[in-house]
């Protein structure tokens, strides 16, 4: 983490933990790979969720800690985890059904843009001699009920990535809910870009600057 | 008498014609059916499309395969994978054709190509650069693209265990694409660690049945692709 990322708002876990307050109790979750994944560390108390990774797995549990865990029981990351208690395995084409199908509550993923329309972009930047990769993304933007975004509020080079409309090959139209950045919680409404929160620290104006397309206050 | 067990993996993939579309289980290190991808190398079939979520890792298994300059074309729905730069070397220098497929659309034309189903319409991919040459139908107000069932001539896949009816249980997350691999397959050939006898396995246990597998090799300890990697073996 870069120091210009820590001096102003949320840290990448204090962003992870504010994603976790808005999951409810008794969802099926499923974290996308990288700042995504941070969140199954902050859910509060008392609350039961079940994770879901594409490669067959509902019942996901943390990377082990005991042990180098074992080479067949891997995330979409494919990184080895572990097993919560009630745990199931299934097939690929079940794995994308509970997908497709509406069966997931909550997805958390990352950005490369998210359109005030909510249309989102995280597979491609579009390069020419990008080795084009998609993987599970398109679908779980087409089925899952809830698609919430956790990203830095601009690239490293200071780019927004909040705009008003991508310039980046799209993942999926209109299936953005709410994005969780360093500097500001924002709700993807029919006006567009609501303010919903401004972390600790952040003023709206600072917001707004960083921000490419209109965001209405809170 | 039903027997699908055979002798060795190099006989059960000895008849893989030139040209042929395989698909290969397997996701990461889970269900990689390494040892039944070697005696494919081995056997030297080329020309073939290959079906696999990704294109391998390090130079074993399905990356030894394709840089063996075996594969005409994969199918798969992330071909950048970590420690292995074989396919990105062939791709970029145009000596290996892609077909990029949404990981769930790519699960389900599978399944589909083992159902007797020629088509299908989903969300996924809707209004994206991945929609393109497709059809699209709205249904409920909603709009949804064509896409096509995906039968293949060979699978390779991995299970933990096997009878001699072909009836399979597998390891973990190893079973990722394996089930629907058999169901898609002209010619299922499956790995086991163990053979079992008929009636071993609890009917309310068997995940794939028996009818959607031709070939059952018994390989007793398999190899890990992820430890082949960290070892530096290389199968080409």
């Amino acid at each position: 983490m870069s120091a210009s990322q820590t001096t102003v708002g949320r840290t990448r876990e204090q962003m992870a933990e504010r994603v976790a307050q808005d999951i409810p109790d008794g969802s099926y979750v499923n974290l996308g790979i990288g700042i995504p994944e941070l969140v199954a560390k902050f859910v509060p108390e008392g609350r039961e969720l079940i994770y879901h990774t594409e490669n067959g797995l509902l019942g996901m549990g943390p990377a082990p800690t005991e042990d180098d865990g074992e080479p067949e029981l891997i995330n979409a990351g494919k990184r080895r985890v572990t097993l919560n208690p009630g745990a199931s395995f299934f097939h690929h084409a079940d794995s994308f059904a509970m997908i497709r199908g509406g069966h997931i509550d909550v997805c958390v993923l990352g950005a490369f843009q998210v359109a005030q329309n909510g249309d989102l972009a995280n597979w491609s930047t579009g390069e020419e001699d990008a080795i084009p990769a998609v993987g599970g993304a398109m679908d779980l933007v087409a089925g899952v009920k809830t698609i919430y975004v956790i990203t830095q509020h601009c690239t490293k080079h200071g780019e927004p990535k909040l705009v008003e409309s991508c310039s980046y090959p799209l993942t999926g139209v209109g299936v953005v809910s709410r994005v969780y950045t360093d500097l500001a919680v924002i709700d993807v409404t029919p006006k567009g870009f609501q303010l919903v929160e401004l972390s600790p620290g952040v003023s709206f104006e600072y917001v707004q600057e960083r921000t490419a397309a209109p965001l209405l206050p809170a | 008498m039903m027997n699908k067990v055979w002798s060795s993996a190099a006989e059960a993939v000895k008849d893989v014609s030139d040209g042929s579309t395989v698909m290969i289980g397997g996701f990461g290190d889970a269900g990689s059916p390494i040892e039944l991808v070697h005696a494919l190398i081995d056997q030297g079939a080329k020309d073939l499309t290959v079906v696999n979520n990704n294109t391998g890792s390090g130079e074993v298994g399905l990356a030894a395969l394709i840089k063996a300059g075996r594969v005409a074309k994969m199918i798969c729905s992330f071909p950048r994978t970590a420690h292995s730069e074989v396919f990105t070397e062939l791709y970029r220098a145009g000596q290996i054709e892609l077909e990029l497929v949404p990981q769930g659309t790519l699960a389900e034309r599978i399944r589909a190509g083992g159902a007797g189903i020629p088509a299908f319409y989903t969300a996924t991919s809707v209004g994206t650069p991945l929609e393109e040459g497709k059809e699209r139908r709205t249904f409920g107000g909603r709009d949804y693209v064509m896409e096509y069932g995906l039968p293949c001539d060979v699978s390779l896949i991995k299970a933990k265990a096997a009878d001699r009816y072909g009836n399979l249980i597998y390891n973990k997350t190893a079973r990722n694409f394996a089930p629907i691999m058999a169901m898609a397959a002209k010619t299922a050939i499956v790995q086991v660690a163990e053979v079992v006898p008929v009636g071993s396995i609890d009917p309310e246990h068997v995940v794939t049945p028996g009818i959607f597998v031709q070939r059952v090799v018994h390989i007793k300890a398999p190899q890990h692709e992820s430890e082949l990697v960290k070892q530096g073996v290389s199968y080409v």
